[in-house]
């Protein structure tokens, strides 16, 4: 028989988080706990999932416009407005995805030809370089470090800029390491993002779980930056509906028109149940973020407090819900210690290098938990540390 | 703080003074001293476990009692609202708006006591004109606590 399989992908790695979820899988232990989700554990407000519900009684149930409902793109115009100061025309600037994920797959087909560069600081959720690859472009990875508060410095970013490069990609707040980049911080980013004549992407999914006192900035809102950046983000962290596949990407309408004949031939629509909701979500959704936005903060300092005094070096993670501590100190790699904890205290948490090679050394601890699990999880990581030399 | 120490007990009341400085980001011993101030000032009236007996072998009866009384001239419901919550049944009355005037809760062991506690002691107190008892069949959500059934985690190990 014929090969089935395209070799390409055969050749794409499959993502590092997997790899250990195989392992807890098949230990197929019920005693096993984790700290390793990547989503909320608060359930999606019930008015929102009421108002899905709602939609279903009246019978919506049919697609909807390619982009998304019109009253949902309006929603989403205000709402980046309102929050990040940003403005786009809901006519033709903004689509609705079936999660972020789609919009981060759209922006780089619509955006990449073959052997364009997408800068990529590491450590990075998963799917970025996957994706940039599938499109094919070549993604050139930026190692940031632990005592830069896993911050992009502008000398890093200048130094990887070559005459291939066309995107640089942005996650902040950031998943594993959930570092912050503030308006201080983007500025000079954006200066040589613009001396380059280079594109953005800018994956702003944990925005609103920002703990700084201060609002989240996008890049995009800086002078001169709308026109080279697509920002990207969703409903999943946001209101906790990460079920509903929903995300959405705003852009100049030159590059959103191409994003969306993508869109329209591979998805044609984002489910219109989850659409209605996430207008609910959008109007009257305010309280349910800010809630668990005083969770999270209130598990994050009592973590970052529990790994200081077991004497593990945890940098101030300021945004969605990870921190990301340095183990090194112990002689592991953090595959060797993820995995030893596993089958030693039976706690699943996921091993720095899941997110690239300089991950290696951390672990992304997840406080998408309630604190009683924290508590039970922090006291078998001391009690694993503890026998160690 | 106090509004942070608050929130966090209303939800846990067992939290240690410990957890709740490292969450609130303050020290064991000034969240020590705040609490033991809430208490001193009948801010934090009580500390209680939400119970679903019925999973117990324990028999218990609950009913919601509407009363209708007539005030009294200088001390209004007060007075009477006092005699009412000296008795060890009653676990919980309010005064409320609407077409009755009290709202009494009674923890019994059977609805016979509960009856009894009816007929032979509330009604009889002077300036109630009458009752309405409902008997409790089904708690589903008390506190704030889902009761009906405990939460699982249907999420993915790691994701």
């Amino acid at each position: 028989m014929r090969r089935a399989l395209n070799s390409f992908i055969e050749s794409i790695p499959s993502s590092g988080i997997r790899k250990f979820f195989d392992i807890v899988a098949e230990m197929n232990d019920p005693e096993v706990i984790s700290l390793g989700v990547g989503e909320p554990d608060f359930d999606t407000p019930w008015h929102v999932r009421e108002e899905g519900i709602y939609s279903l009684t009246r019978g919506k149930t049919f697609y909807s416009p390619n982009a998304g409902l019109k009253e949902l793109r309006d929603e989403l115009s205000l709402f980046l407005k309102k929050k990040y100061e940003l403005s786009y025309d809901p006519k033709d600037e903004i689509i609705v995805t079936v999660g972020g994920s789609e919009a981060i797959d759209l922006c780089f087909r619509a955006m990449l030809d073959p052997g364009d560069e997408v800068i990529i600081p590491e450590p990075a959720f998963v799917s970025y370089k996957p994706c940039v690859r599938l499109a094919g472009g070549v993604p050139v990875v930026i190692d940031l470090k632990n005592e830069d508060d896993f911050k992009l410095r502008p000398e890093d970013l200048e130094a990887a800029i070559t005459d291939k490069t066309k995107i640089v990609f942005l996650n902040y707040p950031n998943n594993p390491t959930g570092a912050v980049m503030e308006r201080e911080d983007l500025e000079p980013i954006a200066e040589i993002i613009k001396k380059h004549d280079l594109f953005v992407v800018s994956d702003e999914i944990y925005s609103e779980l920002n703990y700084t006192g201060r609002r989240h900035v996008s890049i995009a809102s800086f002078p001169g930056m709308r026109e080279r950046t697509v920002v990207v983000s969703g409903f999943s962290k946001t209101f906790a509906m990460t079920g509903w596949r929903l995300g959405y990407a705003a852009a100049p309408a030159e590059i959103m028109k191409q994003m969306l004949k993508i869109h329209q031939y591979a998805i044609m629509c984002a489910p219109t149940t989850a659409q209605y909701a996430a207008i609910d979500a959008l109007k009257n959704g305010d309280g349910d973020t800010a809630m668990m936005r005083d969770e999270y903060n209130n598990r994050r300092r009592y973590l970052l407090k529990r790994f200081r005094d077991m004497g593990i070096d945890c940098f101030e993670a300021l945004g969605a819900f990870y921190v990301f501590p340095d183990i090194s100190r112990f002689g592991l790699s953090s595959d060797e210690f993820a995995k030893r904890l596993l089958k030693e205290q039976k706690l699943a948490v996921v091993p720095g290098t899941a997110f690239g090679d300089c991950g290696e050394g951390h672990l992304r601890i997840s406080y998408a938990y309630s604190l009683r699990d924290l508590k039970r999880a922090l006291d078998r990581i001391e009690a694993f540390v503890k026998c160690l030399p | 703080m106090r509004e942070k120490i608050l929130e966090l007990l209303e939800k846990n009341a067992r939290m240690s003074a410990a957890d709740i400085a490292a969450c609130i980001g303050s020290d064991e011993k000034s969240v020590e001293a705040e609490i033991a101030r809430l208490e001193d000032e009948h801010i934090i009236c009580g500390y209680h476990a939400v119970i679903d007996w019925n999973r117990t072998n324990e028999e218990k009866a609950d009913a919601f009692i509407e009363v209708k009384v007539s005030p009294q001239r200088g001390v209004g419901f007060d007075q009477i609202a006092e005699r009412i919550w000296q008795y060890p049944e009653v676990s919980g009355i309010q005064l409320i708006s609407g077409a009755f005037d009290f709202a009494v809760l009674i923890e019994g062991k059977s609805m016979r006591e509960v009856a009894m506690f009816v007929s032979e002691k509330l009604s009889p107190i002077e300036g109630v004109l009458s009752t309405s008892t409902s008997f409790v069949l089904k708690n589903y959500k008390e506190n704030g606590v889902v009761i009906e059934r405990p939460k699982k985690d249907e999420r993915l190990e790691l994701s």
